[in-house]
């Protein structure tokens, strides 16, 4: 099948520049989803807890912050659906199994805090603890996994006249609807584990880095030497996949298209992607640095003893996230490419709602602000009074789970 | 649509109905008990009194379990339209996908953060900002059922007013916002759906109340959770009813094979009846030729169908085979008609892009022309309809079939009456209720207190048949004359909707148990031991 060239490109500016913020905002909650997802590595340590008060602690600390992880995911879909809405058909269209399997672990997650510890939960505790290690593992390395096909591409082909999308046309790719990202090494799997490996290795530190943090390190001092222990282990895996990630970054063909083309023709280009960290004198690359120094820096405190390595580290890694999916996206880059046909790959040029409605939306997204400003004021008022202690934990009143 | 396996689009369809109707089993518990909640920290508040406090902890533990099903549950039912309804999602996503996203910007996330505090911070922030995020959070549960019903509201009343379908990239897009969130039919459906959730969860406090009562436990507990209980409840179900009638005025003049089909009106009438019992028959509309034949028996309500649907007893109302076979008479065109426009103006939209293609400005104009002419328009109040607006209905040029276009009648029918009959049980209830509580009486009414607890489940039927009247009603669209359900669907083997349906299936049955054991042994245990 070999679809026509359409003519995506918007010739209006105005609706560019739209277009072009509505992929920082994409990009702004994708870093701040990366943050939370300390959530879901967090749901992976249980097993550091050698007993239930220490299980406990953990239970509480995550699961007053798991929903706003949640909502950040809901939200993350609801933005892309509105402003780049053949991403959301295409996507979750095509690659149906990864969505399915990732919306089943959020799922499980949504109610595993609140049943775990009630008496007559049907499926016991343990049932619950092994969702939210299912959420934690499968969830975020699948979430992973898809962010790479950014990169790497996707095997589909779109007619935007009879609006047909066919997942599986590439003569030599796999079809699974989407999984195939994570087999299909001749269409870059490796790129996709890798990536998945680095999204659940560092959120598997941010988890252990916030869990220091957040639960009193004089009551639970055993439990916190064994989340510094697994802060060390993750941190070797953490290096291996960011070697390969970034390996594949630098030097893997990319896909481009000048976005001043009225065709909008797709094409690969030699280290499109270190082109991208370079351009606009090199801002993505300094931001990417400075993201990554600021993790290794929340690491290394961490290791070295403070319990404040969470704040380095979480600002790094919103600042990676946010440079992701800058250069996965901006500066002439199909931000959801098709392998199988690179005239079908999306744009943010072509995959847009129209101008009206992204301008509504610009408006819409005044509100911003102001809601991560009461999410700071709330999680500061929640902060205030110190960590997590065990009388805390023990106290009927204060609704601990 | 090429080769699409109707099979699975009945598989799509079942999935998405299961996955809506567990949803709305949780929600509108947390749109109403989110400010039940907030009634009893208020008071304890202001009181200062302890046994407000254990009241609120204790329906706010009840609260909790059911909202961590609420939020398993939506988020699956967001994705869903990217997964199984994609092409749905690429056509309509400027006017759907909009609301979607205000609803997580301004209304989710209250919900979330707050919701941290109400549960959590109880001994971490003082009184006052603890009483504010409860509110917020009630607040926040609400505005999300609003933009939501924007959303749904558009599916059900698609109007010029706000959205056009565009020849150049052939979607529906937005032309004004605010006439969006605004339109009637939605507005209305808001206030529907809030205040018939607010009737099932007081209800729900209401029944378990009488159920301590009845077994003299907690007893001054379940007084005071049920004074307040009763006097919302009253309110809430009276106002359910009155918003439910203008609701059905909406639907008569917006969506008229929904109405046809509810009441069972085959052949159109002036003044025509509503039926207040009856049993229906499965007909195809070219076979009936009176209203009479299509039930078993019937109990009328003469004229109030067009009283209520019209505001006039002896307004017509045009039935299901009118709608079929068209009827001169009252301008209704029939069906064969509009198929035939709008398979016209699927030719002029491939026309269009033929022309595009080749670069034929002057047959890409032509063809534009043609798209938008006007094929009627109201005398009386100028409206409009052209080309594009019907082009949903070519759809039906090729089908055999006429009666495809309307939902089949029994369904909404029973759907329709038992909400109702639920509704004035409710009033009922309530106001028996409240009146022995001004007199200060309930703690004695046994028969009372045994009817409030037979009643919990109700609400639940009621609220799950509105919306099958309301979905279902809707049937064979998606967005009501002008996207047809088969058009929206994702091309894909039916395999897959098979697996993720049974997937999802397991989930919700085997959490939804837990959920109920664990909320009936919170409600055995009682307020001293909900923690
Ligand atoms: C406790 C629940 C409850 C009760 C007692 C009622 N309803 Fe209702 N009804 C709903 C719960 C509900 C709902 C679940 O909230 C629906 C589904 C869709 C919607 O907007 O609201 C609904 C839909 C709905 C619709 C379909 C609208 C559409 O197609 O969009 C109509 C015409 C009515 N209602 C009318 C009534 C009337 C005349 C009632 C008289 C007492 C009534 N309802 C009681
Ligand atoms: C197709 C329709 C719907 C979709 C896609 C949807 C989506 C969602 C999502 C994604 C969530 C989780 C939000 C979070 O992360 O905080 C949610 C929760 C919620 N939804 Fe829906 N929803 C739909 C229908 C409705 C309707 C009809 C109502 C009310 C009238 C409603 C009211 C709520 C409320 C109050 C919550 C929050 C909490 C809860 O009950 O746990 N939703 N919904
Ligand atoms: C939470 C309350 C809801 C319930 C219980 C519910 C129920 C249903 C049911 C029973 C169907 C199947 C109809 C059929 O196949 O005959 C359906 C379909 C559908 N509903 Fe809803 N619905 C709800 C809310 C919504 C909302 C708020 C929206 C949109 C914002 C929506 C959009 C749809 C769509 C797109 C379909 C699939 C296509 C179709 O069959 O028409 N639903 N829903």
């Amino acid at each position: 099948m070999n679809a026509t060239t359409w003519a995506p490109i918007t010739v209006d500016a105005t609706h560019f520049y739209l277009q072009v913020y509505f992929w920082i905002i994409v990009a702004v909650l994708g870093g701040l989803f990366l943050l939370m997802t300390f959530v879901q590595g967090g749901q992976t340590l249980f097993h550091t807890a050698k007993d239930e008060t220490e299980e406990k602690a953990i239970l509480n600390s995550l699961g007053r912050k798991w929903e706003l992880t949640f909502t950040t995911l809901v939200l993350f879909g609801g933005a892309l659906y509105a402003a780049f809405p053949l991403f959301y058909s295409v996507s979750f269209g095509g690659a149906y199994w990864v969505w399915m399997l990732i919306l089943f672990a959020f799922v499980l997650q949504a109610v595993s805090y609140e049943y775990m510890n009630k008496p007559n939960n049907l499926i016991g505790k343990n049932a619950y603890k092994f969702f939210l290690y299912f959420n934690g593992v499968v969830g975020i390395v699948l979430i992973g996994a898809a962010v790479g096909t950014f990169f790497t591409g996707s095997n589909f082909t779109y007619d935007p006249v009879t609006r047909v999308l066919h997942w599986g046309t590439a003569p030599d790719g796999i079809n699974l609807r989407g999984l195939e990202a994570a087999i299909d090494f001749k269409h870059g799997a490796w790129f996709n584990l890798a990536m998945g490996i680095l999204l659940f290795a560092m959120a598997r530190i941010l988890g252990a880095l916030w869990l220091i943090n957040d639960i009193d390190n004089n009551e639970f001092p055993e439990l916190i030497d064994r989340l510094r222990n697994i802060v060390k282990r993750c941190f070797v895996v953490l290096l291996v996949a960011l070697l390969v990630v970034l390996y594949g970054l630098l030097t893997m063909k990319g896909y481009a298209y000048n976005i001043h083309d009225p065709a909008g023709k797709v094409y690969l280009e030699d280290s499109k992607y270190l082109h991208n960290l370079l351009s606009f004198g090199a801002i993505p690359l300094i931001l990417f640095l400075v993201g990554l120094v600021l993790y290794v820096y929340g690491v290394f405190v961490t290791l070295k003893g403070s319990n404040r390595g969470i704040w380095p580290a979480g600002i790094g890694t919103v600042l990676i996230g946010i440079i992701v999916f800058v250069i996965a996206g901006l500066f002439g880059t199909p931000f959801y490419p098709s392998y199988a046909d690179l005239q079908s790959s999306l744009t943010i040029q072509n995959s847009s709602g129209s101008k009206y409605t992204l301008e509504v939306m610009a408006w819409v997204s005044v509100a911003v602000p102001f809601v991560l400003g009461y999410i700071a004021y709330v999680w500061y008022q929640m902060k205030k009074d110190g960590p997590i202690t065990k009388e805390e934990i023990a106290d009927p009143e204060s609704h601990a789970y | 649509m090429h080769g699409l396996d109707l099979n699975m689009l009945e598989w799509a369809r079942a999935q998405f109905a299961m996955t809506a109707l567990f949803h709305f089993f949780f929600v509108p518990f947390t749109l109403g008990m989110s400010f039940l909640v907030a009634f009893f920290e208020t008071i304890y508040v202001k009181t200062g009194k302890k046994e407000w406090k254990e009241i609120t902890q204790f329906w706010q533990t009840l609260f909790g379990i059911n909202f961590a099903l609420g939020l398993a549950t939506g988020i699956i039912h967001e994705f869903e339209f990217g997964t199984n309804w994609s092409t749905y999602s690429w056509v309509v996503g400027d006017l759907f996908g909009a609301p979607l996203a205000v609803e997580g910007i301004v209304a989710f996330f209250m919900e979330a953060t707050f919701a941290a505090i109400s549960f959590f911070g109880w001994k971490r922030v003082s009184k006052s900002v603890h009483l504010a995020s409860t509110w917020l959070l009630a607040i926040g549960s609400n505005l999300s059922a609003l933009w939501i019903l924007i959303a749904n509201g558009f599916m059900q009343h698609p109007s010029n007013e706000f959205g056009f379908f565009n020849i150049e990239t052939s979607r529906l897009e937005m032309t004004d916002f605010w006439a969006l969130i605004t339109q009637p039919v939605a507005q209305i459906k808001f206030l529907h759906t809030i205040t018939a959730s607010y009737t099932l969860s007081s209800l729900f406090v209401l029944g378990i109340s009488s159920l301590y009562l009845l077994r003299k436990k907690h007893v001054d507990f379940a007084k005071k959770s049920a004074a307040v209980a009763a006097a919302f409840g009253l309110i809430a179900s009276i106002f359910t009813a009155v918003i439910g009638d203008e609701h059905a005025y909406e639907v008569t003049n917006t969506q008229p094979t929904k109405i046809a089909a509810a009441e069972g009106l085959y052949v159109g009438e002036k003044g025509a009846s509503i039926v207040a019992f009856g049993i229906p028959k499965n007909l195809p509309a070219r076979d009936v030729t009176s209203n009479d034949e299509a039930f078993v028996f019937k109990i009328e309500l003469p004229k109030m169908l067009s009283l209520l649907g019209k505001r006039d007893p002896n307004a017509y109302v045009p039935g299901l085979k009118d709608l079929i076979e068209g009827n001169p008479e009252y301008g209704i065109w029939p069906l064969k008609k509009l198929a035939q426009i709008g398979a016209e103006a699927r030719e002029d939209l491939r026309k269009y892009h033929e022309a595009k293609k080749a670069g034929d400005v002057e047959a890409m104009k032509a063809a534009k022309e043609d798209f938008y002419k006007v094929v009627w328009s109201d005398p009386k109040t100028g409206l409009k309809i052209t080309k594009a607006d019907l082009i949903g209905y070519g759809f039906f040029k090729n089908v055999d079939n006429l009666d495809l276009i309307h939902p089949p009648v029994p369904t909404v029918f029973y759907a329709f009456h038992i909400m109702v009959g639920l509704g004035f049980w409710f009033i009922i209830i309530f106001v028996a209720a409240w009146l022995k509580i001004i007199k200060n009486a309930y703690e004695n009414a046994t028969l009372l207190q045994k009817l409030a607890v037979i009643s919990v489940p109700l609400p639940w039927i009621a609220t799950s048949f509105g919306w099958m009247t309301a979905e279902i009603g809707r049937q064979p669209w998606t967005v009501f004359g002008v996207l047809p359900t088969p058009e929206s669907v994702t091309p894909i083997a039916l395999q897959n909707v098979q697996a993720t349906f049974f997937m999802f299936l397991t989930a919700f049955v085997i959490l939804g148990i837990a959920e109920l054991k664990i909320l009936f042994t919170v409600v055995k245990s009682g307020p001293k031991g909900a923690h």
